[in-house]
């Protein structure tokens, strides 16, 4: 009787039934399609941060900023005016941010609770300055017979009167980046969000060999391939494979063995930074108190920390997604579970006759609550089913297109102590690398938002059938009777 | 039987008071007809209600077979009205989207038992007011006399001590007044019903053995021997 009951009365008033349904599957599906493209934006983020960070790292550690004014380590050059033109040339090997930490501070790390594995890499900065002076000529005026006097850079005598005309220095810029990389933990650190193209990777035994992995692009515009050499600061480096970015920018230009990095800076035993991998993902937040707590002077910096220095179409997306996607849906759902629970109780009151003839005929209140409760609930999951269908066909048409978002990373300065990219240099210590990459979003439906959409629904249908049946339950069936429709 | 001691419903609104029934006293022996007669507003449906336990009295106490209703719970006075009482309305008060039989089935949702010992007494019911061949028609496939029917085999299937008629042929016309009064009295003799109906039809009311005429709230038997 419960169910032919319920299904005749879902049919007399379909009309009904279909706006409950309809609202509740508006709120449904604009909560999968907000999920999903959530999800789609947070896998993105992770792209992104694993271009940087590499796969696998949870956290970095770095030292923590120096007091600001200190220029000691600013890079110097120094080029002698010789008495010719002839071409001069100097690298400068930096690390970059200018902070390093001491080698044993990976151990330390490692030996933190809930690190499952550390490893120290540094990256270091390489400015190649080269080009020439050249002289300016002397002209005296109004004296064509005055000899040319010839200074370097130019630059004015007392006798004769006169001007030094053209001269001066051309000199060419080169900067690139270097990774120190530990050979003998490769599953670790800004290698392994590249794959190794051309070539191999490094082998566990040249923990101090002259080789090198060379990034793709910059192999491409410096014309450099496997086989080939690439000196930096002075040392030949064989190039032994090249290494393609799974996505946007590597990490570095060149990747060598740490103690060549470490030798190159002048930096023994120095790491710039340490990276994490968390024995449980969950724990990631105490792990980090744990490293700042007992090892001083470092700053350690999580994939949470990090997307928050990620700006962009990405970032603004994101936003969206999470503020004005999130509060859209919940006032949505709202809504759909008032109007819901209003049109349920309205139908409660459109057969209080039918209801009291019920409780008449002995139907305890219970059952009559129950019949109404069963409606709504019905109608609820009829909601919760359409929801579902149209928020997979949301998600489906966001991943068809995949608009194209940009991500921007650091530059704020609040990131801190990343290893990687070219643009590093020369700003704050704790500047985070600069990065831009584009990512393809998409919406992926997890089981989970599918639950929750399930959950929706089921929560819609009692909401609206508890609006109807305290309504059922508080009619008396003398006042049923009485009243004539 | 059924005894009411000094029956009082008082209805108030804002400041004023209406008593629908006025202190009544009233006996009704088992197996017996009372047609309860009067002006509209006179507190005959209110009457109804009290004896059917669809209201409780401002004062006073009714007795059916010794247990007084007015002291019941709610949850045991919807028993005795599933087990004890049934109702036919004015306006047959069937469930639209229920089937004929399905209609009749509701009476005994309350009891219990299996579905298919449910749809055979319905069956039966419908077939004893002859609609034996209309059990899978909608109430909006019948005409008003046929839809009445219904109702007195869903308010007799449960086999009733009670049978409680409220203007049972308000809304129908004379051939279907006839008709369904037919009905009522064959089963009200046959199945041994304690009957009691309010009716505005004077017709009706001079075939009843015994009338109650109620008048501002205040009962005034009249024996009809000629019934």
């Amino acid at each position: 009787m419960f169910f032919t009951y319920l299904r005749r009365e879902l049919r007399r008033r379909r009309k009904a039934a279909l706006v409950v349904a309809s609202g509740l599957a508006l709120g449904i599906a604009l909560v999968i399609i907000v999920s999903s493209v959530s999800s789609g934006m947070s896998k993105a983020q992770d792209k992104v941060l694993e271009s940087l960070y590499g796969l696998g790292t949870d956290m970095t550690v770095t030292k923590a900023a120096a007091a600001p004014g200190s220029s000691s380590q600013r890079p110097r050059f120094e080029f002698d005016a010789k008495g010719d033109d002839s071409k001069q040339s100097s690298d400068r090997v930096m690390v970059q941010g200018f902070q390093t930490l001491s080698s044993t501070t990976v151990d330390k790390v490692g030996k933190q609770s809930g690190v499952a594995d550390a490893v120290g890499g540094l990256s270091l900065n390489v400015l190649k300055v080269d080009g020439q002076f050249k002289r300016g000529e002397f002209k005296q005026n109004g004296n064509a017979g005055a000899a040319d006097q010839r200074g370097p850079g130019g630059g004015g005598t007392t006798q004769p009167q006169g001007e030094v005309q053209g001269g001066g220095a051309s000199f060419d810029v080169n900067s690139y980046s270097v990774y120190g990389t530990d050979v003998t933990k490769q599953d670790l650190g800004p290698l392994t969000s590249s794959k190794i193209t051309k070539g191999r990777t490094f082998k566990a035994t040249e923990t101090d060999a002259e080789v090198a992995v060379v990034d793709a692009s910059y192999a491409k515009e410096k014309k450099l391939a496997v086989g080939k050499t690439v000196t930096v600061s002075g040392t030949k480096y064989k190039i032994v494979g090249v290494s393609t970015a799974d996505s946007g920018d590597a990490a570095a230009n060149l990747y060598i063995p740490l103690k060549q990095a470490q030798t190159l800076a002048d930096a023994k035993n120095k790491v710039t930074t340490v990276y994490v991998k968390a024995a449980d993902s969950q724990q990631i937040d105490s792990v980090k108190s744990a490293i700042q707590k007992n090892i001083s002077g470092t700053t350690v910096t999580t994939s949470a920390d990090l997307a928050d220095t990620v700006s962009g179409s990405l970032s603004t997306a994101s936003d969206l997604a999470t503020s004005v996607g999130k509060w859209l849906s919940i006032a949505v759902l709202v809504a759909a579970f008032l109007v819901a629970g209003l049109l349920t109780s309205s139908a409660v009151s459109r057969r209080v006759r039918e209801f009291g003839t019920l409780k008449a005929l002995g139907w305890k209140s219970g059952r009559v609550t129950r019949q109404v409760v069963g409606e709504a609930l019905v109608n609820g999951l009829m909601g919760g089913v359409l929801g579902i269908a149209v928020g997979l066909a949301g998600a489906y048409v966001v991943t068809a297109i995949s608009p194209t978002l940009t991500a921007q990373l650091g530059g704020s300065g609040g990131g801190g102590g990343m290893a990687g990219g070219p643009g590093g240099m020369g700003g704050p210590a704790r500047q985070a690398a600069s990065k831009s990459l584009d990512i393809a979003l998409t919406a992926p439906v997890s089981l989970s938002t599918i639950l929750i959409a399930v959950a929706l629904a089921v929560a819609g249908g009692l909401i609206a059938g508890a609006f109807g049946g305290w309504r059922a339950s508080r009619l008396r069936p003398a006042d049923a009777l009485r009243r004539v429709e | 039987m059924y005894t009411l001691s000094g029956v009082t419903k008082r209805y108030t609104r804002g400041k004023s008071t209406v008593d629908a029934l006025a202190d009544v006293d009233l006996t009704i022996e088992d197996g017996g007809r009372l047609v309860i007669q009067g002006p509209t507003g006179g507190g005959k449906s209110t009457l109804l209600q009290m004896l059917g336990g669809l209201d409780r009295p401002t004062a006073g106490s009714v007795e059916l077979d010794g247990v007084d209703l007015t002291k019941l719970s709610e949850a045991k006075l919807t028993k005795v009205r599933a087990q004890n009482i049934g109702f036919v309305f004015q306006s047959f008060n069937l469930i639209p989207t229920l089937t004929a039989q399905e209609n009749v089935e509701t009476a005994l949702v309350p009891l219990g038992g299996r579905p298919a010992e449910r749809r055979r007494r319905a069956a039966e019911a419908l077939d004893s007011v002859g609609l034996g061949e209309r059990l899978g028609h909608l109430p909006s496939e019948m005409s008003g006399g046929q839809q009445q029917r219904v109702a007195i085999a869903r308010a007799l299937v449960k086999q009733p001590k009670v049978l409680l008629a409220d203007e049972p042929t308000g809304n129908l016309d004379e051939s279907m007044r006839d008709e369904v009064m037919e009905v009522l009295e064959t089963m009200w003799k046959e199945h041994g019903l304690t009957f009691i109906m309010v009716t505005h039809d004077s017709a009706i009311a001079r075939r009843a053995p015994r009338l109650a005429t109620i008048r501002k709230g205040r009962v005034t038997i009249t024996e009809n021997a000629a019934a």
